[in-house]
């Protein structure tokens, strides 16, 4: 009675996270089948799910109309530069605040987060009269300038969560051993940490990969990444579905194909510290 | 050379004295443990010494030379500690090397080094495998090695042998204690157990809440203890503290007696009352008794006396072996 009440709800317990799954993942199948239609059959009533006439006229067209390396290029420079200069200050501060942490430590990580409540577009204004003044619109030291110090909040936050989880002892033991600050930092916690930093700066480069507002709002051709790339089918003269969803298929591939590989670190990056 | 000398050192986090004032000399050579019951501040001394805490006030001299504010590295101590704080990320070798590397020797020697340790600790055949690989045992013995490649003037273990099995535990004490022979260092062993303490110390420091009570040698402080709180905390099973009108008629506060300093019969003796429960450890039988008029007094007698649950006793202590206190708690 009792083994088949388990499998039973195992079933349910299945098919409701399957179905959860496609739910989360249909947009994104939508968007890639509805790249390789025609723009007549990507409107169609009903809509046509798998057989249609397939083509690639879409990412033809996209490619001769703008240049998708340019801003692939942009985006991979943005994203990995925003990170690795945002954990190159922030593994400092996290350490820190995890292992000489003083009263008011909480205070300010709470301060760091609280300047992620803030809605983005209340500074646009003076900062991009900063970016106007200093000639950093449309450059890609700007974005990746931008783009640090938003996304810096959040990694300290994730490596203070990693290195809280590293016993102090060892540090210690270091410390006796005759490490100097920099080389415990370097040779013991750093490697310890590794996992939490790969998935830190995983995580970092998805979200500043994936950024929309301020990469639109303070580029205009140079430094636009693949966000702008998308945002320029969205156009005046009418929304063209499938080249949109083409651009769009182009510009998430990359990281859709780095988080496939990551998924491993990226889960234990998520759930570390969670379970003993 | 390996002498400490601990001038009034104390500590404080913020307002709570946690060591009040202390006063020690530690002689070069010798093993000396730190015993107490948790919290008592026995850790935190050590790590004090080590340089990993700050001194609120005193001076510690290492070698006639004042270290009180020198970083631990500089002190030419080595730190055993309780959860052995091994770099889980680097091999045995990496491990025992390390200390060496951070000091900037050569790779010749380094190796050499190292093989020397894990010979003494027999590691020779683990060196390439990680931390995460190895038995408590030997986690243990790597974090010792670790602390020999240094040749420090002190070793400084910190409750090494807690996070072991009981019988891993006795190996691993004859252990230390055999390469304290080997090496001659000064050894500063931390630790709330007394059998560690009684088993393997040259001198013993009782602490209780910050302060010391005793110093001395392992037997000095089982024949003479200086107050209850030593009579009650060393030996094992514990003294039997008597207070109330046993204690008036030897006109004192407490009166104590070792378990072991008990004569037990079934037909006569001072003391009478009933078997309660009786614990067989094969070569010694434990048994606590409820004596009228004094309470629960525990007799070590040997391993054969047979007795039942409620069966009437006497007793008898040595007189030669009472301690008296008085109503300070101190001897008389």
């Amino acid at each position: 009675m009792a083994r088949s009440t388990t499998t039973r709800s195992k079933i349910i317990f299945t098919v409701i996270g399957w179905t959860i799954g496609f739910l989360i993942f249909f947009p994104i199948l939508w968007t890639f089948l509805t790249s390789f239609k025609s723009e007549g059959t990507a409107i169609a009533t009903p809509p046509q799910f798998l057989f249609f006439d397939w083509t690639l006229e879409n990412y033809h067209e996209v490619q001769s109309r703008s240049d998708y390396f340019k801003h692939f290029t942009n985006s991979v420079v943005i994203s990995v530069g925003s990170t690795l200069i945002g954990l190159a200050l922030a593994i400092p501060a996290a350490w820190a605040m995890a292992f000489s942490p003083t009263k008011r430590t909480k205070d300010i990580l709470m301060w760091m987060l609280s300047t992620k409540m803030m809605p983005a577009v209340g500074v646009l204004v003076p900062l991009y009269l900063i970016f106007r003044d200093w000639g950093l619109l449309d450059t890609r030291l700007g974005l990746v300038a931008v783009l640090t110090m938003i996304n810096l909040p959040i990694i300290v936050w994730m490596l203070y969560t990693y290195f809280k989880e590293i016993p102090g002892e060892i540090l210690e033991a270091a410390r006796m051993d005759g490490a100097s600050l920099m080389k415990e930092i370097v040779y013991v916690l750093t490697p310890m940490a590794v996992p939490g930093i790969a998935s830190t700066m995983l995580l970092n480069i998805i979200l500043a990969w994936n950024e929309a507002f301020w990469t639109l709002n303070l580029t205009a051709a140079n430094a636009a990444p693949l966000t702008a790339f998308i945002a320029s089918y969205s156009s005046p003269e009418g929304l063209f579905w499938a080249k949109l969803s083409a651009a769009s298929t182009m510009a998430i591939a990359p990281i859709l194909i780095m988080g496939w590989f990551s998924q491993k670190q990226l889960v234990r990056g998520l759930t570390f510290g969670a379970v003993k | 050379m390996g002498s400490i000398t601990l001038e009034k050192v104390s500590k404080s986090f913020g307002t709570t004295s946690v060591i009040p004032e202390i006063d020690l000399e530690i002689h070069d050579g010798e093993f000396v443990v730190f015993v107490g019951p948790s919290g008592c501040g026995k850790s935190t001394l050590l790590r004090m010494i080590a340089g990993l805490e700050d001194l609120s006030g005193g001076r510690i001299i290492i070698d006639g030379k004042d270290m009180s504010s020198e970083a631990p590295a500089k002190r030419g101590l080595s730190m055993v500690f309780q959860s052995y704080a091994l770099y889980p990320h680097m091999t045995v070798y990496g491990n025992i090397a390390f200390p060496l590397k951070m000091d900037g020797q050569e790779k010749s020697v380094i190796d050499k080094k190292v093989k020397d340790a894990a010979h003494i600790l027999n590691l020779t055949n683990y060196l390439e495998r990680r931390p995460g690989q190895l038995s408590g045992g030997q986690r243990q013995r790597v974090a010792i090695g670790r602390a020999i490649v240094r040749q420090p003037k002190a070793f400084l273990f910190d409750e090494p042998l807690s996070n072991l099995d009981a019988a891993l535990r006795g190996n691993m004490r004859l252990e230390i204690s055999d390469l304290h022979h080997q090496l001659k260092t000064t050894m500063i062993y931390v630790t709330h157990d007394q059998v560690e303490a009684m088993t393997m110390a040259d001198k013993i420091v009782v602490l209780n809440a910050g302060r010391i009570e005793q110093v001395g040698s392992p037997m000095e402080l089982y024949r003479n203890p200086k107050n209850v709180f030593v009579a009650g905390f060393i030996g094992s099973p514990r003294m039997n503290l008597i207070e109330g009108a046993e204690a008036a008629k030897h006109k004192v506060t407490t009166l104590g007696v070792r378990p072991e300093h008990i004569r037990i019969s079934t037909t006569d003796g001072e003391w009478k009352g009933k078997v309660g429960v009786t614990e067989h450890l094969g070569s010694d039988t434990f048994i606590h008794t409820q004596i009228d008029g004094i309470g629960q007094v525990t007799v070590r007698t040997d391993g054969d006396f047979d007795t039942r649950h409620g069966q009437p006793i006497f007793l008898t202590p040595d007189p030669a072996r009472l301690h008296r206190f008085g109503a300070d708690g101190q001897v008389i």
